[in-house]
């Protein structure tokens, strides 16, 4: 079965942080993602520019923002798929991506959500 | 060599799985490295050919492949540096336990792990179906009417709790067996019950999980000699025994009464019967034991009507005595309706009703429904039938009750298509 892993940051945090910093970050992020890679289970993964636009119905019509959908101190940062027998498995596979394990003080976080089989009830 | 994998996923995989985290130490490194030793056999095996001892193999690969991950992770976190050289260092053999085959040890020795008394009940069933039966978090979560991620973080609490409490990978020592077995065989009980009753759905069994309670029950009965493992195991196997002939080509229930007595499994019975007699032998009775007899009493009846039901009545009676409950309470009554005529059972049921418990329980109105009909009270019949139909979450079951229902003469409320 599928998962979708989101991985979270705080975009202005993030921002603040001088070229020699994210770099330090970055490196330590290697040894996490190496961990991914490895594990078999992962089907793609990728950052996202923090740019956004939002596109929302408006009287039938498609109404566009720029910023994102909603205005939350983290915004998704990172977006994997991985292959899991069971959402236990996804967990422990997911619990591998770096930010499980670094940025605490720049807002990381992971969202893991089940692929759905049909359409939402 | 996708399917000689596959094959030796189902047939080996839990095995393995148990003696990795023995050796690991870690139920989620056991995890990872199960699945990186069959990665491992997929890439070497057309290569190399299929090794003469495929079991090791796999246990030796996936030893290895958690000790390379583990030295590569200490780049993050040098503990685990330490546990990678004392998992290298340590015996791959098993300490002390007889048994000729090491690796059902194993399978024991995890099932008591997941069933710790550190562990809350809840999750020691939601453990002992994922780390031994092998079911997905999902599955576990449906039979259990949650959510899969509340089931999920009740697993993954429960690994971190073993871990936080450094519980061993042994079994236990002879004095705490017996009440560390009871959890246990409770936890292999509902295995079973899931699996041939399942608690929602479409479908009225599942013979994979059964035939893995049966499987477990069987390992624990070998090992520890005592009687309620024994009583355990009969009872599954005397349950099983009818599987064929409790559903029909339609996948629709079939009442006792109309059984088919030939399509039971006479071998099962057999075996049944004898783990019975030794679990009686030890006169203890507990409650496995007893409800194997109860099962034993249906399964060598001729028919239903040459069912010994004075003998069952007696029966039900020592077990609500040493497991009083609503549940058994009613099957005595059924019983006692059988013995005595649906007058009687009736007013037993009504007694039961009365008191509050049953009311959302389909089989009481059901019961009940049944003495009506015998009784040529139809209309009131047919109203407990309705109430019955109304509570059932259970396909076969439901449409039973809406047979029923049509043979009253009555048009179901919640009629389905064919």
């Amino acid at each position: 079965m599928r998962y979708l892993v989101l991985a979270y940051g705080d975009r202005s945090k993030m921002e603040k942080l001088t070229k020699e910093q994210f770099a330090a970050l970055v490196a330590r992020c290697k040894v996490h993602d190496e961990e991914l890679k490895r594990s078999g289970h992962l089907v793609s993964a990728d950052s996202l520019e923090w740019d956004c636009v939002a596109i929302r119905p408006r009287g039938g019509k498609p109404t566009v923002t720029d910023g994102p959908y909603a205005e939350l101190r983290e915004q998704v940062g990172g977006l994997i798929l991985i292959e899991a027998r069971d959402l236990n498995e996804a967990v422990r596979i997911a619990s591998l991506h770096p930010a499980a394990h670094l940025g605490e003080e720049l807002g990381w976080g992971i969202e893991l959500r089940p692929i759905a089989a049909g359409c939402h009830q | 060599m996708k399917e000689t994998l596959d094959a030796l996923w189902r047939s080996d995989g839990r095995a393995i799985r148990a003696t990795l985290a023995r050796l690991l130490g870690d139920l989620d490194l056991a995890e990872e490295a199960l699945h990186d030793a069959f990665a491992a056999a997929l890439e070497a095996w057309p290569r190399d050919g299929v090794p003469a001892n495929a079991r090791a193999w796999l246990v030796s690969t996936g030893r290895f492949r958690a000790i390379d991950a583990l030295r590569r992770r200490a780049r993050f976190d040098v503990a685990l540096a330490e546990l990678a050289t004392r998992i290298d260092t340590e015996e791959a053999a098993p300490s002390g336990a007889a048994g000729d085959d090491p690796l059902a040890d194993d399978s024991l020795r995890l099932i008591f792990l997941c069933c710790h008394p550190e562990l809350p009940e809840e999750a020691q069933i939601a453990l002992t179906l994922r780390e031994v039966c092998g079911l997905a978090t999902e599955e576990i979560a449906r039979a259990f009417l949650v959510a899969p991620a509340a089931m999920a973080q009740r697993i993954v609490r429960a690994k971190a709790r073993l871990r936080e409490r450094r519980v061993a990978f042994e079994l236990p020592d002879r004095a705490e067996l017996p009440a560390r077995l009871d959890a246990v065989l409770r936890v292999v009980y509902l295995v079973f019950n899931e699996g041939y009753f399942a608690s929602s759905g479409a479908t009225l069994d599942r013979a994979d999980l059964a035939a893995e309670a049966i499987r477990l029950a069987r390992l624990l009965a070998e090992l520890l000699p005592d009687p309620e493992a024994n009583g355990l195991l009969a009872l599954l196997l005397l349950h099983d025994a009818r599987r064929a002939a409790r559903v029909d080509a339609a996948g629709d229930l079939v009442p006792l009464e109309e059984q088919e007595r030939s399509k039971f499994d006479r071998v099962a019975i057999a075996e049944g019967v004898s783990r019975l007699e030794h679990a009686l032998a030890a006169r203890r009775f507990g409650p496995y034991t007893l409800q194997a007899a109860i099962a034993a009493v249906h399964a060598e009846a001729p028919s239903s009507a040459a069912t010994d039901w004075t003998q069952l009545v007696g029966l039900y009676e020592l077990l609500r005595r040493v497991e009083p409950s609503t549940v058994v309470e009613l099957n005595r009554a059924a019983a006692l309706a059988m013995r005595d005529g649906p007058a009687a059972g009736l007013a037993r049921l009504d007694e039961l009703l009365a008191g509050g418990e049953l009311d959302h329980y389909a089989p009481a109105h059901a019961a009940r429904a049944d003495c009506l009909r015998r009784l040529g009270r139809n209309a009131e019949a047919r109203a407990a039938y309705e109430q019955a139909c109304g509570l059932s979450k259970q396909e076969p079951e439901r449409r039973f009750f809406e047979r029923r229902l049509r043979e009253l003469g009555a048009e179901p409320t919640t009629s389905r298509g064919s």
